[in-house]
């Protein structure tokens, strides 16, 4: 058995996905005249390439932001603002029939695979549905490609004329793989692919994608909030909060060498399965702030320890930092990381409070 | 669980003093249309006064089911209790005594939190009169004094400005404030068990910390006895001091939270910990338990594990094993499954060691799990 390493590949060549200032915003209605009274800051302003073979990762807390940015780089949503460029061809200004032509090498798994499964639809339609909107209508050369995408999943080729509902949940996941398979995509966004699963049938689809990947060269964007599983499924990985990339770089540069308070905290929060290693956590206090009303200048400033450490510089809440360059491929958006030290992180810990981690929000 | 703690009372006898909690042989089944479930069948286990003790398992294992049991909240029918089944708390048996009595030890000396506040908080009463009722019921104060007392009990969790808080419903709150006010609410009336089932599963990581973080302290602050129910051997590892693992309603493992997460002893559990992604099998492939949990209808013969294990052989088809004290380990550390007995001798000694290889590296099997 050879084993699949996550390699590291260096971020040079032309990179298959390239994105720039992307935004997403999505309008709130309300009153009697449904006017627009707000605005979500879904994604707002995001930066980042995938190259070719890699996985690229974004982790981040419920909310910020990470399922609209993924299908916004499919256009499966229409973006606000910004660039998305797929093996050179910018897809945002791309006529409706080009695009559809260019998503048979785009193809996303999305986050429930209770829910994205049509209930009343056999399997293979399901999987079908996108080769015959790519085009194939004969019915036999789909079944074909229906039942080769199952028997590479790892699923027998008879389940075609069967329903959603006969299937656990592991092997619902693997259908969804299958659907993205099936039209040989280049780029797969996988948004959340484990996270509805049991530990021991996780790791049966994450040896999966691995092997997929190794096998039919494929570049993954894998959304996650679980760090444990981003670690040892990635090569590169983007840290996000509040609809912006707040750190990114290899897996080595976060897991090792973090330098945004955030990802610091995020890596601090992780529970550990081995008990030896039980030691006392740097905790953020209160919550994420909604994506309605990001706070002014740097979007982590209410919960940021280390500005708290600090003395509260004025800066980070009237400046919003830049994703600024600190080492080759490693990226950080926070005007005092030169700041933390070993001795700064542990002096916080040493100083908060684990019961008073709640912010007292107006009443 | 502790070596003082194991020497077990006779059936129908209270357990010794040190022991708040004693399950013995519990079995909750449920009828249902198409049979019935033996959800939780035959689970023994005992905490002491103050001691930590966390329930592991994938979904469907008869977590839940356990605690419910305990806390007597489950509807009879369509469960069942079984008659032998006995649950002693503080020197009385629960499980069959008057359900009047019961509520009097409900909330007041046994408190739950559950996993999705939001369902078990009402939604029209605001904050300050469900802890106020649940101090009312218990305490036999007055109104002004219960008042205080949830004011209290909010700021001892750290919800800022409690007095205001007092006065909102829970629907106005973040789930990690909504978890704090159950917090609070199962600890208003200092509870010498605490359950807490699933408290932080639908939180996200850094609000789950905010509550571990919490829970620990109040604990220790508080020295109530906590029963954690939970499907994350993270959170098991940082939270508990003592383990029980179940599978298919049964208890297949405990220990130590040490010696259940380092040197597991049934290949469940040795499964599930091969199986976690971790920094060390990065480059190496996951290992994979084969298959799915059994359905109840359908369970394995003997052995419930067996269909999936990668060590099985005749005897594990044809005997159900016990829960066998793992040789070498203090009486508290069990394992069911026969490579603990004197058959098993040889393919123990190799089963560890494929499972010390697996934690390394992880351990592939490319075929239909199915
Ligand atoms: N169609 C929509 N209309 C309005 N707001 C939306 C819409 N879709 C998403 N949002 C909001 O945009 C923000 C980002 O949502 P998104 O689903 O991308 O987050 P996420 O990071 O994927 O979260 P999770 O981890 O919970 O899946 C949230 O505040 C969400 O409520
Ligand atoms: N009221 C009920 N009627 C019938 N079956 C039930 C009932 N409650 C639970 N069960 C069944 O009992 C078994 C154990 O359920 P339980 O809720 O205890 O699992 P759990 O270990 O808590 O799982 P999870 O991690 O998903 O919460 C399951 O098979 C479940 O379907
Ligand atoms: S810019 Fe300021 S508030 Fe933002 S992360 Fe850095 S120190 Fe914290
Ligand atoms: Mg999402
Ligand atoms: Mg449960």
């Amino acid at each position: 058995m050879t084993a699949e390493t996550p390699q590291s590949i260096s971020p040079a060549g032309a990179p298959l996905l390239h994105v720039k200032g992307l935004k997403k915003h999505f309008p709130i209605h309300g009153g009697i005249l449904k006017r627009q009274v707000a605005t979500v800051y879904a994604v707002d302003g995001v930066d980042f390439d995938v190259f070719p073979g890699e996985v690229f990762s974004l982790v981040g807390e419920s909310g910020c932001g990470k399922t609209t940015l993924g299908r916004s780089v499919l256009r499966l949503t229409e973006p606000t603002a910004g660039e998305v460029q797929f093996d050179g061809t910018d897809i945002i200004g791309l006529p409706v029939d080009e695009l559809r032509r260019l998503r048979r090498q785009m193809q996303i798994i999305f986050q429930d695979p209770f829910g994205s499964l049509n209930p009343r639809m056999p399997i293979s339609d399901i999987i079908g549905e996108g080769l015959l909107a790519q085009g194939l209508t004969d019915r036999k050369a789909r079944d074909k490609k229906v039942e080769d995408a199952l028997e590479t999943v790892g699923l027998r080729r008879e389940y075609t004329r069967r329903y959603p509902h006969e299937f656990s949940g592991g092997q619902r996941q693997r259908i969804g793989v299958a659907r993205a398979l099936a039209l040989e995509p280049k780029f797969i966004v996988c948004d959340e692919p484990v996270s509805a699963l049991d530990v021991s049938i996780q790791s049966q689809v994450l040896n999966l994608l691995l092997d997929l990947r190794r096998d039919f060269n494929l570049t993954y964007l894998f959304i996650s909030h679980n760090l444990s599983v981003i670690q040892y499924f990635s090569d590169r990985v983007g840290v996000m909060y509040l609809g912006k990339i707040m750190e990114v770089g290899t897996v080595d540069d976060l897991y090792r060498n973090a330098r945004h308070p955030y990802t610091i905290a995020l890596l601090s929060a992780i529970p550990d399965p081995d008990p030896r290693r039980r030691q006392k956590r740097l905790v953020l206090k209160g919550d994420v702030p909604s994506p309605v009303a990001p706070p002014p200048g740097c979007r982590f400033s209410t919960r940021c320890w280390l500005r708290e450490q600090l003395g509260n510089p004025e800066r980070c809440t009237t400046e919003e930092p830049e994703l600024r360059v600190i080492s080759t491929g490693h990226r950080v958006a926070c005007h005092f990381e030169d700041r933390i030290t070993a001795t700064t992180v542990a002096d916080r810990v040493a100083a908060q409070s684990v019961i008073d981690t709640a912010i007292a929000a107006p009443v | 669980m502790t070596e003082t703690l194991s020497a077990p009372a006779p059936l129908g006898s209270p357990p010794a003093h040190e022991v708040l909690l004693d399950v013995r042989d519990m079995k909750t089944h449920f009828k249902v249309l198409d049979g019935i479930v033996p959800a939780v069948d035959g689970v023994s286990f005992s905490l002491g006064r103050g001691q930590t003790l966390g329930i592991v398992g994938e979904s469907g294992s008869g977590k839940s089911v356990t605690a419910l049991t305990i806390m007597r909240l489950l509807d009879i029918p369509p469960a069942v209790i079984g008659a032998e089944s006995e649950v002693w708390f503080d020197g009385r048996e629960i499980l069959h005594m008057p359900l009047d009595s019961m509520r009097r030890i409900r909330g007041k000396d046994m408190a739950m939190i559950f996993q999705e506040p939001l369902t078990s908080l009402n939604p029209v009463l605001s904050i300050g009169e469900q802890i106020g009722e649940q101090v009312r019921l218990h305490l036999k104060v007055s109104r002004h004094e219960a008042r205080d007392r949830s004011i209290e009990s909010l700021r001892s969790v750290g919800i800022p400005s409690p007095e205001a808080r007092i006065k909102q419903f829970p629907h106005e709150m973040s789930g990690g404030m909504r978890q704090r006010v159950m917090i609070a609410m199962a600890l208003s009336c200092e509870p010498k068990l605490l359950i807490a089932d699933e408290p932080t599963t639908a939180l996200d990581v850094t609000i789950q910390a905010q509550i571990l973080e919490l829970l620990k302290v109040i604990q220790q602050r508080t020295g109530s006895a906590l029963l954690l129910i939970t499907h994350d051997l993270g959170v098991v590892a940082e939270m508990v001091d003592h383990v029980v693992v179940m599978y298919a309603g049964q208890v297949v493992e405990q220990g130590t939270a040490n010696e259940v997460m380092l040197e597991p002893k049934a290949p469940y559990t040795m499964g599930l910990l091969e199986s976690i992604p971790t920094a060390e099998k990065r480059g190496g492939r996951l290992s994979v338990i084969k298959g799915v949990v059994p359905s109840p209808f359908h369970l394995p013969p003997a052995c419930r594990f067996e269909p999936r294990c990668p060590y099985a052989w005749d005897l594990c088809h044809e005997v159900a094993p016990e829960l066998y004290p793992v040789v070498g380990s203090g009486s508290g550390r069990r394992a069911r499954c026969h490579l603990h007995q004197a058959a098993g001798e040889s393919r123990r000694v190799a089963a560890l060691e494929l499972h010390a290889d697996a934690m390394r590296v992880g351990r592939g099997l490319k075929e239909d799990p199915a």
